[in-house]
């Protein structure tokens, strides 16, 4: 029988970690942005066909960066646990919390007990019945939750992009100054993001019962 | 919220019923109830319900009685309702497993559009229903029969299309018009009669109204308008820009006209 070399708990948590984060840098970012009407999100991706944000229930979106298999696989556990809870219960007792802190309880478990973390961070956006109730949830790869108000930047180089954003964001913006804003942040300034590379969604107040909406490129330019 | 998770092998795909067997949510239909005991609950039984294709789509209408035995149970049953933005179902018979399958029918709907990233395409809803009512033959062994009216615009072939079940699951496309329930006989003719191809919507929408005036006018367990509640059948279209149900004021107006027609003879 061999034996597993000792390796100390700190440095196996640091590699795992490690491992996850040079994983999700490669992918490209994408912001979330509070508006007069709900959510949009904005997220740079050349694909018109693997989607990296959609929608999970009535007032929920979903976002993710990393590997795509991965995190489509989180998406598709949330559609169910939110489709489920709706049929059991009531449409009304959906709520993006509860389903952030299970997509936390599922990363932290398997960060720390499967033979490889998740490559990916995700966000799960829910707009309110009044702007009051928008939520947004930035969950890391290891289970870590953090709670946004008014903007979110997730994936590579977020911090860079967030900072973009908390300079120029302010309240009661309308959505095409929104998606103006969400492009700003994520080119920077010397770079200018070209609208079929780009992936937008909103979650609006006004839409009916499905909040959700896929921008088209129509509606974009 | 757990999050269901499964292995490759056993994953319930798109298919929502599937994932309610799957975390144990099915209810699996009644096995040892007789005919005779069933009558004794006296469910109530939601009635008559037509649909008939335009030149743009489909009109589905339904009234809003549900009777148990000889008694009213409900004056303001919804049996036509939208299943999601092209199509709509038109439910009779028992009007507790009725109601869940339409439930149930609408999630899957939405659970695979979300789950796909796409919509089913109509011909597919069509079937999906029809498995569901297939999965209710235990039941309506024993009374409690539910036969859904199907229609939708298929915006492939950019038309309305109408689909008739029965008891067994049979899914039959019909090409112009369809009734189901106790009243259907009646509601049935009076689309026969008056119906000729590339109705306009409103021409349509007022056969549909009249035959069920005419169907609530012979059977008891149809509800007719009932002006002193404000209570109407329900009448919806669907045509390319998606389901449209009328509202009471319009419905309103065209049965005022049907009165004074029949006054008037």
């Amino acid at each position: 029988m061999s034996m597993p070399f000792y390796v100390a708990p700190e440095q196996m948590m640091k590699d795992r970690a490690d491992f996850a984060r040079k994983g999700i840098a490669r992918g490209r970012a994408l912001v979330a942005v509070r508006y007069s009407d709900g959510i949009v999100i904005v997220a740079e991706n050349p694909s018109e066909t693997l989607r990296k944000v959609s929608e999970i229930y009535d007032r929920i979106a979903f976002a993710g960066v990393g590997k795509y298999n991965e995190f489509d696989q989180l998406r598709v556990a949330g559609v169910r646990a939110a489709d489920l809870k709706g049929y059991q219960y009531s449409r009304d007792d959906v709520d993006a919390r509860s389903l952030a802190n299970s997509y936390a309880q599922m990363l932290g478990t398997i960060f720390t007990h499967e033979m490889k973390p998740m490559e990916v961070e995700i966000l799960v956006a829910e707009v309110g019945l009044v702007a009051d109730g928008d939520q947004m949830f930035h969950i890391l790869y290891d289970g870590t939750v953090m709670d946004e108000r008014d903007y979110a930047a997730i994936g590579g180089d977020a911090e860079t992009v967030s900072t973009r954003l908390a300079e120029t964001w302010s309240d009661g913006l309308d959505r095409s100054d929104a998606i103006a804003l969400g492009m700003k942040a994520l080119g920077g300034p010397d770079r200018e993001i070209p609208l079929e590379e780009l992936e937008v969604a909103d979650l609006s107040r006004s839409n009916g019962r499905r909040c959700f909406h896929r921008l088209s490129a129509a509606e974009l330019s | 919220m757990t999050m269901p998770l499964f292995t490759t092998g056993d994953d319930p795909g798109s298919s929502f019923p599937e994932l309610l067997k799957r975390v144990g949510l099915h209810t699996a239909a009644p096995t040892a109830m007789s005919t005779d005991l069933m009558r004794e609950l006296s469910v109530p039984h939601a009635t008559t319900c037509v649909a008939l294709t335009y030149a743009d789509g489909v009109v589905m209408a339904g009234d809003r009685r549900a009777t148990s035995g000889n008694l009213i149970s409900h004056r303001t049953m919804e049996k036509v309702v939208q299943a999601d933005r092209h199509s709509g179902v038109a439910i009779a018979g028992a009007a507790g497993p009725a109601m869940e399958m339409i439930r149930l029918f609408q999630l899957q709907l939405e659970h695979y559009e979300k789950v796909e990233g796409s919509s089913i395409s109509l011909e597919g809803k069509a079937n999906q229903l029809s498995m569901m009512v297939r999965a209710n033959l235990q039941a309506a062994m024993m009374g409690m029969v539910v036969v859904p009216i199907f229609g939708g615009y298929d915006l492939r072939r950019e038309c309305g299309r109408l689909w008739d079940y029965d008891a067994t699951g049979g899914r039959y496309e019909e090409r112009d018009y369809v009734a189901t329930g106790s009243g259907s006989l009646q509601a049935g003719t009076v689309v026969k009669v008056g119906f000729h191809e590339d109705m306009t919507r409103d021409d349509a929408v007022n056969l549909a109204a009249r035959s069920l005036w005419e169907a609530a006018d012979a059977d008891s367990a149809t509800g007719g308008p009932d002006a002193l509640r404000g209570i109407y059948p329900v009448v919806a279209t669907i045509d390319a820009q998606g389901w449209q149900r009328l509202d009471d004021d319009d419905l309103a107006a065209r049965y005022e006209a049907i009165v004074a027609e029949v006054r008037s003879r």
